[in-house]
């Protein structure tokens, strides 16, 4: 069976067949990861350029790692040191870059809307790793394969989403994906990092922290984005820490098999305490791990079958 | 797909896989040595028969592994992708003598990739292959060292192997293609 989809743009109108499909297929790549080998020959001869126009560590290199162990040829290509700063248009890189014969772009961009308006201008398969606020779809595949390779399933579980919701894709992407799975999402953060109609994605809303880590099954947390600070939305870091980072008295509130997750990168000592961070119900390496497997079931589902 | 007539009923299969069992222990002196590694999904009921019999005649548990070789087909490329299955080796195959196993051999590209799947994993002393049916149509040079049933097929004709785990009963028929 083949996906609906033809790229993976967000999570808002992939179906939760698509979404199983995936999930099912990164638990197979889990185990090639485990491997002594963990290389298999499945995506050979495919070109992937990795098009960042935004910095990333962890989406970058996973996302590099992922073509490699799938025997892709991975071209990268960041903004700064290119011919953007000569003043080439988004088009013309891209346009240019196809020229030499590629498959599949994986692009991230500070604008929302980038990798859709890519499927316009170009015929290569495209993969949105980050797009302005708008969504960041492989974490948000990433975190539901680990919660549910944690907890056994995803239909009815409780998911906090606590910080920064206002400039966060990985909560769209997950507020999207996660209620289409049937699973119960509350965003929790201070008025002035919620955007408005929060509840049109599908989730509750709270400003208060106990209120939504009591009964979570799972509690993700976000980091306040420092560097997209420019008017003052709450008053200091350590206001914050105090109402909304997670340390040893909040976990408290928390139940004792609740899983703490977080997209990277950790702003210690603000959202998240080491306690937090590094206790054993604390699943973040896991995300990572698990978000190479996902990557590769997305660039394996969506590399095959003939263009048209 | 349409069936065409049985070839063979469930105690016609067991039977033949009773032989094949036989004749695996009859070439391999040395149990220790041996693995089975069962082809996703059919050849897999194949092997546990395979591992089933080799116990009750010599009371000896062979390893037995499950392979898909989904990530290693030729034909990624040309049809819509693959929904991968699950691949469970849980032994070292280096050193092993792997007898790989599955249900039908036509093409011979299913067994080409289960080959360099294995390989993937390490590097057995040598692998022999097992097939319940080999119903001719080779696309590569590949044959199998225990066969259950030879026959000649058409192009469009196709062998069936129905399970009961999977269909409710054990037999094997003879189908034709939708044109």
């Amino acid at each position: 069976m083949a996906l609906e989809i033809k790229h993976l743009l967000g999570l808002k109108d992939v179906s939760k067949s698509d979404i199983t499909q995936i999930l099912d297929a990164a638990d197979k790549f889990y185990e090639v990861l485990n491997r002594e080998n963990k290389t298999v020959p499945t995506l050979r001869g495919k070109t992937v350029v990795n098009l960042f126009y935004e910095n990333s560590t962890r989406t970058r290199i996973s996302f590099e790692m992922a073509e490699k162990r799938l025997s892709a040829n991975p071209l990268n290509f960041s903004a700064s040191g290119s011919s953007v700063s000569k003043g080439e248009t988004l088009r013309d890189t891209v346009q240019n870059i196809e020229a030499m014969k590629i498959d599949m772009i994986v692009v991230r961009h500070g604008s929302a809307g980038v990798p859709k308006f890519l499927t316009e201008c170009t015929g290569a398969t495209i993969i949105n790793a980050g797009d302005g606020y708008h969504e960041h779809p492989t974490q948000a595949l990433l975190d539901m394969m680990t919660i549910r390779q944690k907890l056994g399933r995803l239909e009815g579980l409780k998911v906090a989403i606590v910080g920064d919701i206002l400039h966060s894709r990985v909560a769209r992407s997950n507020a999207w994906g996660m209620t289409t799975m049937g699973m119960d999402v509350t965003c929790c953060a201070p008025t002035t990092l919620l955007p408005q109609h929060t509840e049109s994605l599908g989730v509750k809303v709270t400003t208060k922290l106990d209120e939504a880590i009591s009964d979570a099954d799972v509690v993700m947390l976000l980091r306040p984005q420092l560097e997209r600070q420019t008017h003052g939305l709450f008053p200091s870091v350590r206001e914050y820490r105090t109402y909304y980072g997670l340390d040893r008295d909040k976990m408290k509130l928390m139940r004792n098999d609740a899983l703490i997750m977080h997209p990277g990168p950790i702003n210690r000592g603000v959202e998240l305490e080491a306690e937090a961070a590094d206790c054993p119900q604390s699943v973040i390496l896991d995300q990572v791990t698990n978000g190479v497997a996902a990557r590769m079931a997305v660039l394996y589902l969506l590399g095959g079958g003939e263009h048209e | 797909m349409n069936p065409i007539r049985l070839l063979l009923e469930s105690s016609e299969i067991r039977r033949i896989i009773t032989r094949i069992s036989h004749q695996i222990l009859e070439r391999n002196s040395d149990l220790s040595q041996l693995a089975l590694i069962g082809i996703q999904s059919r050849g897999v009921y194949v092997a546990k028969e395979i591992q089933k019999n080799i116990r009750d005649i010599e009371g000896f548990e062979i390893p037995m592994g499950v392979l898909d070789n989904t990530f290693y087909r030729d034909d990624y490329r040309s049809s819509l992708s693959h929904e991968p299955k699950v691949t469970d080796v849980p032994f070292d195959v280096t050193g092993k003598v792997i007898i790989l196993v599955d249900d039908i051999l036509a093409t011979g590209r299913t067994i080409r990739a289960a080959l360099d799947a294995i390989i993937d994993l390490g590097r057995p002393s040598a692998v022999r292959l097992v097939v319940l049916v080999d119903r001719g149509q080779r696309e590569l040079p590949i044959r199998a060292d225990f066969v259950g049933k030879k026959m000649t097929t058409a192009p469009n004709e196709r062998v069936s192997y129905r399970v009961e785990e999977l269909d409710g009963e054990d037999s094997l028929w003879l189908m034709e293609k939708d044109i």
